[in-house]
């Protein structure tokens, strides 16, 4: 497809970095020559230089055959505005990015249809609502839901004293009746996708799937200890805060933010009802733990420097909070931050990327590919994707034992009349199922795409 | 460093290579000559050769400016290096260094030989020379990226390296679509040439070398007089191509995409074009009185000035006997050279605008020193790092000329011969003055001399920075295992 991306920040380097990967005909509009360059040069994109805004700029970058203009400029109203502007300039599809809360509390539908934008993506709302869903599971590295709430997937670092190490998967099975898989497992740096011959080792990361319910059943098996966080304290108020607390809020839990602006604490405490805020630099150690860190079930470091987020995080683990999570906007450090033993560690950034990249496939979709749903796990490293099963897969009604797949692989579950079926060997798959495949280092666009 | 990426690279340029040298070993065939199996060794050769440099395949294939720089100067290296065998080992040049020099000549489109004998050569080593031209034209690199889906990470510094011009302008937004692009608008303008030299009666084998020669602005003919003994239709249709090849592709290409205000805008166009009216008019004027008539004299004008202003070399007329004030044109014009992002060589029309104006501003700055003024090209302001990018380069070049001139002149030959010889072979035209007028050749030189001048055509064609570079042992360093990898997405 052809894409242009305005604005060419970090978000805009990260998308397009993915969909250059994705094998998309990319143009990049940027009033900096500098920045333009250096993009222009890293991946095999088209710059022009100028103002989304500008219809010469964006009939240079041949905005009337494009299939999609993604604005991710710092400014909302630039975005918009680019939108529209491409829009009637012949554009198939506009994103633009909206995050100004003005935007999206209350006019964000209202503005999404006036402006005909296909989509409004908002970094901080999706941010915060990963960080909830994190919260409820606290546990886990990371969870994401799958088709509806029928799947989920649960990443978890095996650490010492785990009762998996040692284990070999086949032997999991006898301990449980339950249904679930192991759908990947990263170490040094890799991800495989293991097989009933493989032994857990201190360290590994590992992703399970299984359907919500049957995920409270085995999380004494996966020595997981499933308690609810219900006291939380948040660094910095910024945008994500504000939408995390309301929602942790809104479930009940107790929310302490500390900030060291005073004017961010007192318009915080202004729009966020019913939560403490500490107006206080979160750098000074004595301060966190004065207004209750060794007490919270979880910290939450989102001020806007990685720099500050990595080392106090790493302070706050240090002092045995149970769950802490860091934001991290360079991609360049979150295995920095994983190496210092940071689990947790949220991305706008790349939530966004997945966002668009998973809108762009299915854009493709209507155009031939099969893939309903993208998501990225472990660190977008693998990925699991939702495919519908159509007439003409070759292999229908086949034990899954049966069927040479390629290798790095997996069934990870079948939907079949709204059931979910975690899936053996015995399996089939039979057409107008729902399979959602696990896959390391392939780019599937098509079911057949994993047979060898 | 990354050594492994260069090695597989330019390993692949073999194998490109060893498959090129086929189509002259097909025309060997045809005229039943068995010159054709020198090429076949030196295919297989080449492909062994590729073979082993591309065994290991590199996981890490990103190339950054270094990189670039390397393969580039290294590829251009081995292929002439190779490309120079089948004139070895045919028996028809017995010295290596002379065969190297007429390869090198063929490759950067210089046009500058060492044979006395033309025709005395086989005809499917004469069509070797010629299309080493045509790939030397538009670069095998940028070939390679047409073909080859990906040849790595930041590929465009590829580009970048081999493609002259101060700032190359992508015309579609990937690599590889780009140097598609532009590999059929010259595959298109070489048919359209080949047929109309073939309408005007040149025997089929004369008309594809002939475009071979025109189309990468080389100018290696197979007549000992060059273009002379041909109709003047057969001239004038020479000359106009000339001209063709020497204007920017880029905008051939905004012309098929009908953007024809930003065609007829262009300032290096509106230059150069002008430049070449203005000087066949001055020269016209100048030789009218050794030729009968006034036509023959313009046309022997255009013929000239086109063929030195796109760094041809092809010749209808002795211009060595031609008044001071025409040769002195002719030599102004070598240094100036064709359009950025044609086949050409030279300083390039657009650098010498860009100095041009920028030497305008500096004289406007001591009269109004407060004054600010913005340089602007093609419609688009000029940051400082282009500007600068154009001084240093002129600098760079004035300093090439000069240590060429100074190493060459060790040779017993008049200012006048050496001094256009290093201009001649440094701007990638082919025949100077003097003794290496159009009529005569390099022969004379010694094999150092023949060394020197083959680096001094390898620097003209890449743009001197890549060659300096490239081969430059400092940046010869390996990279350190990682720590830990960087995070990237799958592909």
């Amino acid at each position: 497809m052809k894409i242009i991306v305005i604005g060419c920040g970090s978000t805009g380097k990260s998308l397009i970095e993915n969909l250059v990967n994705e094998g998309h005909d990319v143009a990049l509009i940027d009033k900096d020559p500098v920045f333009l360059d250096e993009a222009a040069n890293a991946f095999d994109v088209l710059g022009v230089c100028g103002i989304g805004t500008d219809c010469e700029v964006l009939d240079e970058a041949g905005v009337s055959h494009a299939d999609l203009v993604i604005s991710v400029t710092g400014s909302d109203e630039l975005n918009m505005l680019a939108c529209y502007i491409a829009k009637t300039l012949g554009a198939k599809n506009t994103v633009a990015r909206i995050r100004d809360r003005e935007y999206n509390d209350k006019s964000l539908g209202f503005v999404q249809q006036q402006l005909q934008l296909s989509m409004a993506i908002n970094p901080e709302l999706s941010a915060a609502y990963s960080i909830s869903k994190i919260l409820k599971f606290p546990s886990a590295v990371n969870v994401d839901t799958f088709t509806s709430h029928k799947f989920e997937i649960v990443e978890i670092i095996l650490k010492e004293g785990s009762p998996l190490i040692g284990t070999m998967i086949l032997d999991l099975r006898k301990h449980s009746t339950a249904n679930f898989l192991i759908c990947a497992v990263m170490r040094n740096d890799s991800v495989i996708i293991p097989d009933g011959r493989f032994v857990f080792e201190d360290g590994d990361r590992i992703a399970v799937i299984a359907s919500p319910a049957e995920l409270n059943k085995i999380s004494r098996v996966l020595g997981l200890l499933h308690r609810r966080t219900k006291d939380v304290m948040i660094l910095g108020a910024g945008r994500i805060a504000y939408y995390l607390s309301r929602m942790l809020l809104a479930s009940g839990s107790k929310v302490t933010v500390v900030d060291k602006n005073q004017v961010r604490c007192s318009s915080f405490s202004e729009n966020v009802q019913g939560a403490t805020v500490i107006c206080g630099d979160g750098a000074n150690q004595d301060m966190l733990l004065e207004e209750g860190l060794e007490q919270t079930d979880a910290f939450v470091s989102l001020t806007g420097h990685d720099e500050n987020n990595i080392l106090i995080s790493y302070f706050a683990s240090s002092q045995g909070v149970p769950k802490v999570v860091s934001k991290v906007n360079r991609p360049e450090f979150l295995p920095i931050a994983s190496k210092l033993g940071i689990d947790t560690v949220i991305s706008p950034i790349q939530i966004i990327t997945d966002e668009i990249v998973r809108y762009v496939r299915a854009l493709q979709n209507s155009l031939g590919s099969n893939v309903e749903k993208l998501y990225k796990i472990m660190d977008g490293m693998a990925e699991a994707l939702e495919f519908n099963v159509s007439t003409d897969f070759k292999w229908l009604n086949t034990p899954l034992k049966d069927i040479r797949f390629k290798s790095n692989i997996l069934i990870a579950g079948i939907i079949r009349n709204q059931k979910v079926i975690v899936p053996n060997g015995e399996d089939v798959i039979t057409s107008g199922d729902k399979v959602i495949v696990i896959a390391a280092g392939h780019r599937l666009l098509d079911l057949s795409d994993i047979i060898a | 460093m990354n050594r492994r990426m260069i090695f597989y690279t330019v390993g692949r340029i073999a194998i490109v290579e060893a498959a090129l040298m086929l189509l002259p070993a097909v025309v060997s065939l045809i005229y039943l000559e068995k010159s054709g199996f020198s090429f076949l060794i030196t295919a297989a050769i080449a492909l062994v050769l590729g073979f082993l440099l591309t065994r290991f395949k590199p996981k890490d294939t990103s190339i950054y400016a270094k990189e670039s720089f390397s393969i580039v100067a290294y590829a251009w290296l081995l292929m002439s290096l190779l490309g120079a065998l089948p004139f070895v080992i045919s028996g028809f040049v017995p010295s290596y260094i002379d065969a190297f020099f007429e390869t090198v000549s063929g490759f950067t489109t210089t046009g500058a030989s060492i044979l006395t004998d033309v025709e005395a050569l086989d005809k499917g080593l004469l069509f070797w020379r010629s299309f080493t031209h045509w790939i030397g034209g538009m670069g095998v690199l940028v070939l390679v990226t047409a073909v080859v889906s990906n040849i790595g990470d930041r590929s465009i510094n590829i580009l970048k390296a081999e493609m002259p011009g101060p700032t190359v302008g992508k015309l579609l937004p990937r690599s590889r679509d780009t140097a598609k692009v532009l590999y059929i608008i010259y595959i298109a303008l070489t048919f359209i040439q080949i047929i109309l030299l073939r309408v005007g009666g040149m025997p089929l084998y004369d008309s594809i070398v002939h475009t071979f020669g025109t189309a990468g602005t080389g100018g290696f003919g197979i007549k000992n007089n060059s273009i002379a003994s041909y109709s003047p239709y057969l001239q004038w249709v020479i000359t106009v191509f000339m001209l063709l090849f020497s204007i920017n592709f880029n905008l051939y290409y905004l012309l098929l995409i009908r953007k024809f205000k930003t065609v007829f805008k262009s300032d290096e166009l509106r230059f150069f074009l002008v430049m070449v009216l203005c000087c066949i008019a001055i020269v016209t004027v100048n030789i009218a009185p050794l030729y009968p008539s006034a036509s023959e004299a313009l046309r022997h004008s255009a013929f000239q000035v086109s063929s030195i202003v796109s760094t041809t070399g092809y010749a209808t007329t002795d211009f060595d006997l031609w008044p001071g004030l025409s040769k002195s044109i002719l030599m102004l014009l070598m240094v100036v050279g064709a359009c950025a992002g044609s086949t050409g060589g030279g300083l390039k029309a657009a650098r010498v605008v860009i100095l041009l104006k920028s030497v305008g501003r500096e004289l406007q700055k001591l009269l109004h020193p407060r004054s600010v003024k913005t340089v602007s090209t093609e419609g688009k302001k000029l940051d400082d790092t282009t500007l600068n990018g154009v001084n240093s380069y002129f600098s760079i070049y004035i300093i090439c000329i000069v240590v060429i001139y100074i190493l060459l002149s060790f040779e017993p030959f008049d200012m006048e011969t050496n001094f256009s010889a290093t201009l001649a072979c440094f701007n990638n035209i082919g025949p100077g003055l003097g003794k290496v007028g159009p009529t005569t050749n390099y022969a004379a030189y010694s094999g150092f001399s023949k060394i020197l001048l083959s680096f001094a055509m390898l620097l003209g064609r890449l743009e001197i920075f890549p060659l300096l570079l490239g081969l430059n042992p400092f940046i010869w360093k390996s990279k350190r295992n990682k720590a830990f990898k960087i995070n990237k997405t799958n592909k």
